[in-house]
């Protein structure tokens, strides 16, 4: 084998410049067809599994890891199993539903409120604030899914655990999304468009509803989707300050039943969920996209780096 | 509404001022937006870490045998809190070790693999750059329980993966991935993390001037020695900032362990807390151990937090 390739004569196009590997290794102008390599793979590696288990969704078996052809029985036609059927499954759809929409309404006007406020009060206990909003950012959420817990065990006991403890952790937990976005807007926009409305002779809170709001919208609805995609997904928070198990979300459904037995229809809620959260990022896209007309921006990329 | 448009005498003299020295505010006005949220963190944020802290260091109801909290801290005792550092440093301890392990070798992992991938994008993305970009980023809004979920099932004893492995003939039968592994947790985590990690490095990646490279290489670098002494310094702030993203929440998950292993083998510090709460009567260790959490992390927190302070200030 080797000696005949020894023994046959060089191909004419390379008679003085041999292929080695070393030599196309050592090519400073070489493609980077190794990162390239890395990265389709870890593309395959990251969406594969996802589609695997959408697919799964609509199996026409009950084994959640072989698809047998198929169906909408976990979707939608088995009257007791499926998704839309199953009462505890269709109660923690609406319950996510409201869980979604109620945390933005809350967590985002006092978001936004607040980075306004800390955009224009130097002071220390605006340095403070600060740092208490980011804290809750970092801190892991079982460390506040836990104390949450306790405190309305312990001190707050008025609040039972359900609906409304989950709604009050969810928004301290979301809170610090729309801050970190808007804060960052507001650095970027600068005082200069509100010092020219006010010379205009604009009032101070016409300035920020006429000028300064309009401009702080593509933010606003940028951390509105997140908010929302990220307390449909959230099942730590949520679980610790569920009360009956009616007041239980899908999220914590699929993390309850995944851990039992599960069957196809968790796949239904898990990809119910997704396509909740993909329209909700699509619907803060095409107002972000409004709201910045007219604006030069990079699109996609800038809406995903906000 | 109207009015602001047609100059009046009082409206000329407030302008006049502003173009003096600026917009006036009221000294309360500003403050006054921050309130509720300030309120909202005091009550919701500030109190239940106390009470976690109070219940620590606070005793046992004599009859129910449950926690005690205790509010003042002259009257605090170290019962709980000594009885579970005990424990730390006992029954605990391999717990701690290998849940240090998972979260070093998994940050390690998603560090260089998200690095690459993240160097590619951002170099060489080209007219793609917009669609990569969209599809390294998916996996934010696509619930962290889904991703599991799809590995549980790729995973399972009937799944494809054990499918493939015995249809190439590398086993006889079926591995149980499932069945606490702790190769399998490692790749959770670095699978559920890993986003968090690429889009930071992305963005100090992505800003790095061309030129800069191109200097680099017309002074007579190598591609290598271009890149570790123009590319890595510059990309440092996105290394640090992604290393510590991905690994604060690890150190905290329970779930990924959960769900892809259930087993005491692999169990790691997020499960002793999950586990303390589903028990009663364990309220005193569950605090403490949350506390012990915090405090372990608390120093790659205030790092994290100091970074983004100075960043912030920087644009």
């Amino acid at each position: 084998m080797t000696q005949r390739t020894i023994a046959r004569p060089a191909p004419a196009r390379s008679a003085a410049v041999p292929i080695r590997p070393h030599r196309w290794w050592r090519d400073p102008w070489r493609k980077p067809r190794i990162l390239q390599a890395v990265t389709w793979a870890y593309l395959v590696w990251s969406l594969v599994p996802l589609t695997i288990a959408i697919a799964i969704s609509f199996n026409g078996s009950r084994s959640n890891s072989v698809l047998h052809g198929f169906s909408l029985q976990w979707w939608w036609s088995d009257p007791e199993d499926s998704l839309w059927h199953d009462p505890e499954l269709h109660a923690a759809l609406f319950q996510s539903l409201r869980l979604g929409i109620t945390t933005v309404l809350i967590a985002v006007p006092l978001g936004v409120a607040f980075a306004l406020g800390i955009d224009r009060w130097h002071g220390r206990p605006a340095t403070g604030a600060t740092f208490l909003m980011l804290l809750s950012f970092v801190l892991p959420e079982i460390v506040l899914g836990i104390s949450l817990f306790l405190v309305f065990q312990h001190l707050l006991k008025f609040i039972e655990l359900g609906t409304t403890a989950q709604i009050l952790g969810l928004v301290t937990y979301q809170i610090s999304y729309p801050f970190i976005i808007v804060r960052a807007r507001l650095l970027t926009i600068g005082k200069q468009y509100e010092e020219a409305a006010t010379d205009l002779g604009a009032r101070p809170r016409q300035a920020i509803r006429r000028v300064l709001l309009p401009l702080l919208y593509p933010a606003i609805f940028a951390s509105a989707a997140l908010v929302f995609a990220d307390t449909i997904d959230d099942f730590v928070t949520v679980k610790y300050l569920s009360g009956p198990a009616t007041s239980e979300p899908l999220s914590v459904k699929i993390y309850n039943f995944t851990r039992a037995e599960p069957t196809p229809a968790v796949n239904a809620a898990a990809t119910f969920l997704l396509l909740t959260t993909t329209f909700a990022i699509v619907l803060g896209y095409f107002a972000y996209r409004r709201a910045t007309r007219g604006q030069r921006t990079g699109g996609v990329s800038d809406f995903a780096n906000v | 509404m109207q009015k602001a448009s047609e100059p009046t005498r009082r409206s000329r003299r407030r302008a006049d001022r502003v173009a003096r020295e600026g917009i006036q505010y009221p000294r309360w006005y500003w403050p006054s937006f921050a309130l509720p949220g300030i309120l909202w963190l005091l009550i919701l944020f500030v109190l239940p870490l106390y009470t976690v802290v109070s219940i620590a260091f606070g005793t046992v109801d004599p009859i129910f045998r449950g926690p005690l909290p205790v509010y003042q801290p002259w009257w605090w005792s170290a019962e709980h809190f000594g009885e579970t550092l005990g424990k730390v440093f006992g029954i605990f301890e391999p717990v701690y070790v290998h849940t240090f392990v998972y979260v070093v070798v998994a940050s390690a992992i998603c560090l260089v693999l998200g690095y690459a991938v993240a160097y590619y994008v951002a170099r060489f993305g080209g007219r793609h750059k917009g669609l990569l970009l969209v599809l390294l980023i998916s996996p934010f809004w696509i619930s962290y329980l889904m991703r599991m979920l799809a590995w549980i099932n790729l995973l399972d004893n009937d799944g494809y993966i054990n499918r493939f492995l015995m249809f190439v003939h590398l086993v006889n039968h079926p591995i149980g991935w499932l069945e606490g592994r702790p190769l399998t947790v490692i790749m959770g985590l670095v699978y559920g993390y890993i986003p968090y990690m690429i889009l930071p490095l992305f963005g100090f990646l992505d800003r790095i001037d061309a030129s800069l490279l191109e200097s680099g290489r017309d002074l007579g670098g190598s591609p290598v020695s271009t890149f570790w002494r123009v590319t890595l310094p510059l990309s440092k702030p996105g290394i640090l900032a992604g290393v510590i993203i991905v690994s604060l929440p690890m150190f905290g998950d329970y779930y990924t362990n959960n769900l892809l292993s259930g087993s005491p083998r692999t169990t790691m510090i997020g499960n002793l807390i999950d586990e303390a709460y589903s028990t009663t009567g364990q309220g005193g260790e569950m605090a403490s151990l949350v506390i012990i959490l915090m405090v372990l992390l608390i120093v790659p927190m205030l790092y994290y937090l100091r970074s983004t302070r100075r960043t912030a200030e920087a644009t």
